[in-house]
């Protein structure tokens, strides 16, 4: 956090300065490490093992927050007795398909839940296939709203009994065994984090993509929020599980997604096979009960905004105008795609693959096979170069006489060059002013999407397949000489719109009717009284600690999400000291420092009657809305693809067994066995190493922003990899000499940086006697990734050794933790170097 | 000559003993500078394009240029302060190396060629409803799909929501499926 968002960690210091403990847990020692109480150096993969065992400590100790949990989460809740835990099956839960890899989850359901889950089209082999579990944004999967339950938590098929004996053997030993971390280093981290929960303090974890890039990433952060419900963190001021996003507006690209998968505000994308018409398709997307029941109204408005008056009830509000998925269209596939010629034509803006994603040579590779490319940028990148400076060209592939693609670059205008909105990690949007025009060919995004789609909507027949897009709402205002279209409309459209024409204030204005249109359901209220809501600038210190006048944060300016459970059942604070939401008896409302994130009037007695729908069908008590059951989930009985609960496995390529289970690594990881993406076996001598990829205050992911800035680039001048003495020694490597790291992808050159920041992790226990020498010492090469083959300076491209193998909820690739060699000096160049991987895979 | 220029020198009152850190330092000429930041013509309430804290950002524009970026005091996540990238923004949108003239590679071509915007905009208009055309899937495994698997998406995440919402609306309106953006990374 102080390495990669340092700004935010003024605050970690300022609550460290007011008696916080803090600790750091990485495989890497960053300026984070040397800025907390404790640094706990982890094997890279490993988390699940920790977490684990600070659940079970946290259950075995009876330390968790018991009236929170009985009350908010899904502890008492009965699984149906179909289910059968990784305890008992080696490491799988039960409907698992070896022939696909996937699982059928219908018997994880609540009791009584199993018919319906198998009629939901939620999880499963084309949910899972599409990444659906990805639509839990803003949601949680459906289930039933008042399940069997045993208060007493006694029952054996409870959630607590299963959870008790699911992480039973997630001990103290296990963790030395596994993450390197010591038996008294675990006991004070456990100490601390459980010593500082409960009614008067709360314990805030903090992640990034060091927990999202694996193969197992979904369940880490599913671990968290295990232990965070379980210790009462949640929905209350310093706790949660907070998410560093690494750029400017992550958050609200994935809100107003350019995601496959998703519609803006986390609708899934209809799939042909699990959704007919419109009808059908809110049936099959989640449950009645919760605010995800309104879910009708959050659909039709998106596709009145969309398709304005051509949208009808007697159309389906156009539900037929949506594309359809049938399976994988992600990011990686994609790129499969241009390799076997299926896609055609490229549209890379502001982004540069060529050297930013996993397995950069297959990236370039499809790059080349492409009939035409567009990218967009502030500087000629890689992406937009590879046909003349690709590393390829030196060791005999193609070069630019044989590729075909062509390619458009079209400069792009900075963030102060034009006005719009960032969505930052916090849910904040944040408005900025537009400081002066671009320069020469430089236009905005924005402009460049309008104006393309106006010249594609004259070019349009009067054939059907041209219907979605001549019947678009298409016609934002344009302003001056450049013909820049009005950002400020296009978030009025995204923030809703009524009858009348007037914009909306509230979600809850929100009609399935076809009364309103909203871009993005919740985002609906940002432009509430025609006032653009995120270009509020309040100064901080003119407001309380929320500033709650400071730009919008979604949902309907909420700052921490479900904060009805920063009270207690009956609606007081928790403590004086953790007051933020509280229930007003006199005035029958809530109220607080925050915007409650409750019904304001829906008194904590409130008992849902029978039948009831959507909202209403949730206690005064519930304070997880989104959920069906308005419960936190302990355990996920639908929704996720690879299981209820999480499980430690090993990283795809590891050079360490698996102890806990015969199933090595996670069984519904997505794998692509292609001439074009070899992987290194697991537990293979010919990749000893562990690496992990990092960054650097001073550079900006790939680099495209940093290493062309003379200031940045001075600061952080090439690429460099950190190894431990111990490792420099086995290996023969010289502090500020070379090493060349290979993997079955690629092999590259960095300079070495040999440095006691880096510890070899000793594995103790079981797998010291049985395992070989090297598994007892695990060596991990950190390999920070900002450099490419252009910019000022230059560098081997370290996504060039990491393989295509993705976590199977998000999709996203396990960059974190994969297997290589090491070896002294440079690489070889030309075609010695092609004959250096060779001979790796072929070993 | 008490008072002259050569005893208010710098140099003579520090080899007087005076502090070089403080009022010693002084001379005629840094007593005379302003910030630059006084002659703004304008100056706009931004955020930093970087990470995803949203520290707030004061764009400082003279005679049509940026002159200076710098933290937001008002801004009560950032209380002012910028990290290293966000200090040296000034410098991503002013360098030398910024692009500013649309570019073109001819398939197999050696190198590049410039390109007229308006030509551009319509040659890739062209280049979209022919590949749609050819690419179009109405039926897969008989299912009604209504898409192309021929046009293909990859943004960056320091687009703004605006630029986000319009990629999407305009793509899935095309039937374009395979649209992605730096969070699948």
């Amino acid at each position: 956090m102080a390495e990669c968002h340092p700004v935010g960690f003024q605050w970690v210091t300022e609550a460290r300065l007011r008696g916080a403990k803090v600790f750091h847990i990485d495989p890497r020692f960053s300026r984070t490490s040397a800025s907390v109480d404790r640094y706990l150096p982890i094997r890279a993969g490993s988390d699940i093992v920790l977490l684990g065992a600070l659940i079970n400590h946290v259950l075995t100790g009876g330390l968790d927050f018991r009236e929170y949990v009985l009350a908010y989460t899904n502890a008492a809740t009965i699984i149906n007795a179909e289910f059968r835990d990784t305890e008992d099956l080696d490491g799988l839960f039960s409907g698992y398909d070896p022939e696909t890899g996937r699982y059928d989850p219908s018997s994880w359901a609540y009791e009584g839940d199993v018919g319906r889950m198998r009629m939901l089209s939620e999880g499963g082999l084309a949910h899972a296939e599409a990444a659906g579990s990805d639509s839990y944004g803003a949601r949680g999967a459906g289930a039933s709203a008042r399940p069997p339950a045993d208060p007493t938590l006694r029952h054996p098929r409870c959630v607590y009994q299963i959870l008790r004996r699911h992480f039973s053997r997630y001990t103290a030993d296990l963790v030395e065994e596994l993450c390197g971390i010591s038996a008294a280093q675990f006991a004070e981290l456990a100490e601390a984090i459980t010593a500082n929960s409960g009614r008067e303090r709360t314990t805030a974890w903090v992640y990034s993509v060091g927990w999202t890039q694996h193969t197992t990433g979904v369940q880490f952060i599913r671990a968290a929020s295990i232990l965070q419900l379980l210790l009462g963190n949640m929905g209350r001021p310093g706790g949660g599980i907070l998410s560093l996003r690494g750029h400017a507006n992550i958050q609200g690209s994935t809100d107003v997604p350019t995601l496959f998968n998703l519609l803006p505000g986390y609708i899934a994308m209809p799939h042909a096979h699990r959704h007919d018409d419109l009808d059908d398709y809110i049936r099959g997307e989640g449950a009645d009960t919760g605010f995800w029941g309104n879910r009708r109204a959050y659909v039709v408005s998106l596709l009145k905004a969309w398709w304005g008056d051509a949208a009808t009830e007697e159309n389906d509000f156009c539900f037929d105008h949506l594309p359809r998925l049938t399976g994988d269209h992600g990011h990686y596939a994609t790129v499969m795609g241009q390799i076997d010629g299926t896609v055609k034509g490229y549209f890379v803006i502001g982004e540069n693959p060529a050297v930013g994603s996993a397995n950069g040579r297959a990236q370039r590779l499809g790059l080349a096979n492409l009939d035409w490319l567009v990218v967009r940028d502030l500087t000629l990148v890689e992406t937009a170069t590879f046909w003349q400076d690709a590393p390829e060209i030196e060791t005999g592939g193609p070069h630019p006489g044989e590729i075909g693609t062509e390619v458009f670059f079209l400069p792009a205008a900075s963030h102060v060059e034009k006005e719009g909105t960032f969505t930052n990690t916090q849910r904040l949007l944040q408005w900025r002013e537009k400081a002066l025009d671009p320069p020469g060919d430089c236009r905005s995004d924005l402009w460049f999407f309008y104006h393309l789609g106006r010249r594609i909507r004259e070019r349009l027949t009067d054939d059907e397949i041209d219907r979605p897009v001549r019947e678009l709402t298409w016609d934002y205002p344009e302003e001056g000489a450049l013909r820049e279209p009005s950002a400020r409309a296009v978030l009025r459209e995204i923030g809703g719109i009524g009858p009348g024409g007037r914009a909306l204030s509230h979600i809850r204005e929100l009609r399935p009717d076809g009364s309103t249109s909203c871009g993005c359901w919740i985002y609906c209220g940002v432009y509430a009284d025609e006032v653009n809501q995120a270009a509020r600038r309040r100064p901080g210190r003119e407001q309380s600690r929320v500033a709650p006048e400071w730009g919008w944060a979604w949902p309907a300016n909420r700052r921490i999400l479900y904060n009805r459970a920063s009270a207690d059942p009956e609606g007081r604070p928790w403590s004086e000291r953790k007051r933020y939401v509280w229930w007003d008896a006199d005035r029958g409302v809530w109220t607080g420092a925050d915007v409650p994130d409750f019904e304001e009037d829906k008194p904590p007695g409130y008992e849902p009657p029978e039948g009831a729908k959507a909202e209403a069908a949730l206690r005064g008590t519930d304070p997880f809305i989104m959920q069906s059951d308005g419960r936190g989930w302990l355990y996920v009985p639908s929704g996720l693809s690879d299981g209820p609960l999480p499980v430690h496995y090993e990283p795809h390529e590891s050079p360490v067994r698996n102890t806990l289970y015969g199933t090595r690594a996670n069984p519904a990881r997505r794998v692509f066995h292609r001439r074009d993406n070899p992987y290194n076996p697991p537990l293979s001598s010919r990749f000893p190493y562990v690496f992990t990829t990092s960054r650097l205050t001073e550079h900006h992911t790939s680099g495209a922003m940093s290493r062309t800035l003379p200031y940045l680039t001075e600061l952080q001048p090439e690429p460099f990899c950190e190894v431990s003495p111990e490792l420099a020694a086995e290996v023969g490597l010289v502090n500020g000499g070379w090493a060349t790291i290979v993997t079955a992808r690629a092999a590259i050159e960095t300079r070495v940086l040999v440095t006691e920041r880096v510890r070899p992790i000793r594995l103790r226990g079981t797998t010291e006697q049985q395992a070989t020498e090297q598994q007892a010492t695990v060596h991990q090469v950190v390999l920070p990734y900002h450099w490419g083959y252009r910019g000022l300076a230059t560098g081997d491209v370290v996504n060039d050794l990491i393989p295509i193998v993705l976590d199977p909820n998000v999709f996203i690739q396990e960059s974190k933790a994969g297997t290589c060699d090491v070896l002294p000096g440079r690489r070889p160049t030309g075609t010695a170097l092609l004959e250096l991987i060779e001979r790796y895979r072929r070993g | 000559m008490a008072g002259g220029w050569v005893s208010r020198w710098p140099l003579v009152r520090q080899l007087r003993g005076e502090d070089g850190r403080r009022e010693a330092a002084r001379s005629a000429r840094t007593d005379a500078l302003r910030p630059r930041v006084e002659r703004a013509d304008t100056v706009a309430r931004s955020v930093c394009p970087y990470c995803a804290v949203g520290c707030g950002q004061l764009v400082y524009v003279e005679d049509g240029r940026v002159t200076q970026i710098e933290g937001d005091p008002d801004s009560p996540i950032s209380r002012g302060r910028l990290c290293p990238k966000g200090s040296a923004s000034k410098q991503l949108v002013t360098h030398s190396g910024r692009a500013t003239q649309v570019l073109y590679r001819r398939p197999y071509g050696t190198g590049w060629e410039p390109l007229d915007l308006e030509t551009a905009m319509d040659m890739i208009a062209d280049r979209v409803v022919r590949t749609r055309r050819e690419t179009w899937q109405q039926t897969r495994d008989g299912r009604t799909v209504r898409r192309t698997t021929g046009i293909a998406h990859l943004g960056g995440a320091t687009l703004d929501v605006e630029e986000n919402y319009l990629i999407k609306k305009l793509y899935t309106a095309l039937g374009a499926v395979q649209v992605e953006n730096q969070a699948r990374i």
